[in-house]
């Protein structure tokens, strides 16, 4: 039993990787059934469904707040930075372990706590889960009688995100410890894999942006329960009595939120750049091109992405000139995106590409990465903005360049590395199988969202066609579109499947079956000094074509 | 051209200095830990009492860039507070804002906890003491300890002190009828802010103590080293921050 117990509450850093992949695929679950209950109802408003029986607007707006809580915090901050990380960080830079392995694992469990504490905001209250978004704004949020669910249900999700900053916090602390302190003798910064550069500017992120989430998710709950208004109007309005007695500001909600948001939304898609960079490196058998102006526009999109959170006001009413400011920064973060994807496309150009299923990922992550980045400096324009705001072409935005190409990473990564979880590999067959279907299946879900959102279909109506809407003409793109997302949900039970019998009957893998040179792979033989650079490919056929970074110093060119 | 381009050591040409010259200089990278404190370029764990100090330091540092950003956030919502306002029924832009009078025992408190910093740190560079860290490195006593404790001690009495004293500007300002539930802006951000800086403190506080035990109970003199510097470090950062805190409740309404 203590021997249990210990193993379950371990601090060490590959057990803890593992756990928080484990989390996050509890998470994913629940968040994708959420997303196609929301579906569901968009095309058959009026069918009974298993739970809601027929779904109510306000039900409606609650599955879209779980969903988006779920994904963001708890899919994608959790999997690609604290999963990956805390599996393969430490022997990436010959560290022995984390700097600070008990702090590790309180992280691990307060970020259990928060979600053991949303899925109780959802089911336990009487009003059930809140209805106010992933980024609740007041006075929606601020004002429990505002809402259904918008009593016991906000405090919870306010505590649960709150726990959860404190998690992030801890975490992005022992990371940074760790890459800072911890590297071997030798491990240069010029000699760590991208997804260490990756994971440097994610953990800086997470720690600026965290604290500021938790001090607004402080004002907002004093706004609740002490009688201040630091979000709630003069005079506010709701149900006929007036409740603002402060002159508060939701516009100081919105800039305190976003600035912890967008780069929140940095945060869940570096790893996945850090890891395509690495993955195509591996299975084109080159070096990364140009690889100090990649690490370095990770560096840039980090900083720039901690500047332009104003893009998701333009419409807020606040200064057209503040506007105008964060358009430019905005439309600027787009060179070092795209800098990295011109490098990417040279890695990969001309190389004779291994397409095993880590690199199918990978590239769908670029596919991704491409797609939905393109849609960005459209939505960057504030006058493009002022209508394509909070329709259906921001969501397609969104999902493409962070949920699928995030999502995509994870997949590569969980690929990619489960022979150093279970000492297997993955069923390629499979792997193929689920690649293809979930890209086809996720452009299918995506990709029409482009044309709702220019046709005008808003966010967050719970039905098409009413009393109060009608895009009726809209509806057969919807039942494309919740098709397509069937079918994308559906092939992740092949992945799962796969990953579950994989990791008792798989094929076994040798010491470095990807024949990686980076030091996860390297097996305890890593040299008290890194003498060699983290993608030595491209070497002559007599030394095996690559020079791990666990051996000596590579002959000169 | 690689990132990386080592030499190979048969290629260092090492020419005679003769009398006076400076000796050959390692110019290889030597990575994370083979600077500074890695003149002799021991493997990791092996290179020293300040190894272990240094990865604390890092990791005191990082946690409090972010409770900084947490405070920032703090202080802009007071100032963006302080200038809402709304248009009144004669379209006159007003404002509920009225500056609130700190509680002049607050000046007082802020003594109490600059003094505190120098206590602490008169502790922390006792711990530091060269000859007494060897002797307690030795196993000859613990002067060290015996010079720190005092100091640690008083900081820990200075600190309670300023809790305390903020507790009665908290009871003054209930007096006067300035409480977290009015509706007087004002009012909630002094609140607000001297009772999440107050928060803080009572953390510091807390590690003060278990400081103040590890002292005593620490078996080496690394870890004890560690304890005081990371606590010092803390307890400063929380007295730099009522620094800015308090100039903004006074001058800044």
């Amino acid at each position: 039993m203590k021997r249990a117990l210990g193993r379950v509450f371990s601090t060490e850093h590959r057990r803890l990787g593992v756990m928080y992949l484990l989390l996050a695929l509890a998470a994913v679950a629940v968040g994708t059934t959420l997303s196609l209950l929301m579906r569901f109802h968009r095309v058959w408003p009026n069918a009974v469904l298993p739970y809601f029986g027929v779904m109510k607007p306000e039900d409606y707006l609650a599955l879209v707040t779980m969903h988006g809580t779920l994904m963001i915090f708890f899919v994608l901050t959790t999997a690609p930075q604290s999963g990956f990380a805390n599996l393969v960080l430490p022997e990436q830079i010959g560290a022995k372990g984390m700097a600070f392995p008990r702090i590790n694992a309180t992280a691990f469990w307060l970020t259990v706590a928060a979600f053991l504490v949303l899925i109780s905001a959802a089911h336990i209250t009487a009003g059930g889960a809140p209805i106010s978004g992933w980024t609740s704004y007041p006075p929606l949020s601020a004002l429990p009688a505002a809402g259904p669910g918008q009593g016991l249900g906000m405090d919870l999700w306010l505590v649960s995100i709150g726990i959860f900053c404190v998690a992030a916090w801890l975490s992005a602390v022992n990371m940074l410890a760790t890459i800072l302190g911890e590297r071997r003798a030798g491990m240069t910064w010029g000699r760590l894999p991208m997804t260490v550069w990756a994971w440097l500017v994610a953990s800086i992120l997470t720690l600026l942006a965290f604290a500021v989430l938790l001090a607004a998710v402080v004002l907002l709950f004093s706004d609740r329960h002490f009688g201040s208004s630091f979000f709630i109007p003069m005079n506010d309005m709701i149900n006929g009595r007036v409740v603002g007695h402060g002159d508060g500001s939701p516009l100081l909600w919105l800039h305190l939120f976003w600035f912890f948001g967008h780069p929140e939304v940095y945060i869940a898609v570096l790893p996945g750049m850090g890891l395509a960079t690495s993955l195509f490196a591996n299975f084109t058998r080159r070096r990364v091109a140009g690889y100090k102006m990649m690490a370095g526009m990770l560096v840039a999109i980090g900083l720039l992405g901690l500047a332009v959170w104003g893009h998701h006001m333009f419409v807020s009413g606040m200064n057209p000139y503040a506007g105008t400011a964060f358009a430019m920064v905005t439309m600027a973060i787009a060179v070092p995106s795209t800098v990295e994807v011109i490098g990417w496309l040279a890695t990969l150009w001309g190389g004779g590409l291994r397409l095993q299923t880590p690199m199918l990922f990978a590239l769908g992550f670029l596919s991704f990465f491409i797609v939905g980045g393109l849609s960005g400096p459209l939505l960057a324009e504030p006058a493009l903005d002022a209508y394509l705001h909070n329709t259906f072409f921001v969501v397609a935005h969104f999902h493409l360049i962070m949920a699928m190409a995030g999502v995509f990473g994870v997949f590569a990564g969980v690929y990619y590395w489960f022979p150093l979880m279970t000492g297997r590999l993955m069923n390629e067959a499979l792997g193929k199988v689920h690649f293809w279907v979930s890209l086809i299946a996720a452009y299918g879900t995506f990709l029409p969202m482009h044309f709702a959102g220019l046709a005008g279909e808003p966010r967050h109506y719970d039905r098409l066609a009413g009393p109060a809407t009608n895009f009726a003409a809209l509806i057969p793109v919807e039942r494309g579109i919740t098709y397509s997302a069937l079918l994308l949900a559906a092939v992740q039970l092949v992945f799962l499947w796969n990953v579950f019998v994989s990791a008792r009957r798989g094929r076994v893998a040798g010491e470095n079956p990807w024949q990686s040179t980076t030091l996860e792979w390297a097996n305890g033989t890593a040299p008290t000094r890194i003498e060699a650079g983290p993608y030595e490919y491209e070497l002559p056929q007599g030394e095996g074509g690559f020079h791990p970074q666990w051996e000596s110093a590579p002959k000169l060119e | 051209m690689p990132a990386t381009f080592t030499r190979n050591p048969v290629d260092v040409e090492r020419k005679d200095t003769g009398i006076g010259g400076k000796p050959p200089y390692d110019r290889r990278p030597t990575g994370g830990g083979g600077d500074g404190e890695n003149w002799d370029n021991h493997p990791h764990g092996r290179r020293g009492p300040r190894e272990l100090l240094i990865r604390y330091r890092l990791g005191v540092m990082f946690a409090l860039s972010g409770d900084l950003m947490f405070f920032v956030a703090l202080v802009s919502a007071f100032f963006v507070r302080q200038s809402a306002g709304h248009f009144d029924a004669y379209n006159n832009f007003t404002s509920d804002w009225r500056p609130l009078a700190v509680p002049p025992i607050l000046w007082l408190n802020t003594a109490v906890l600059l003094l505190s910093s120098v206590t602490m740190e008169m502790a922390r560079r006792q711990l530091f003491h060269e000859i007494d860290v060897m002797e307690e490195w030795l196993g000859l006593g613990r002067p060290a300890v015996k010079r720190a404790a005092p100091w640690l001690a008083a900081t820990l009495v200075l600190g309670l002190t300023f809790l305390a004293g903020q507790w009665v500007a908290w009871e003054q300002l209930v007096r006067q009828g300035y409480l977290l539930s009015s509706p007087d802006p004002s009012s909630h951000f002094f609140y607000l802010i001297t009772g999440i800086h107050g928060l803080h403190l009572l953390l510091g506080i807390a590690a003060l103590i278990a400081a103040l035990v590890g002292l005593f109970t620490l078996k080496k003199v690394e870890f004890r080293q560690i304890a005081v510097d990371s606590v010092s470090w803390y307890w400063h950062t929380m007295g730099l921050f009522w620094a800015f805190l308090f100039a903004l409740l006074v001058f800044f309404q």
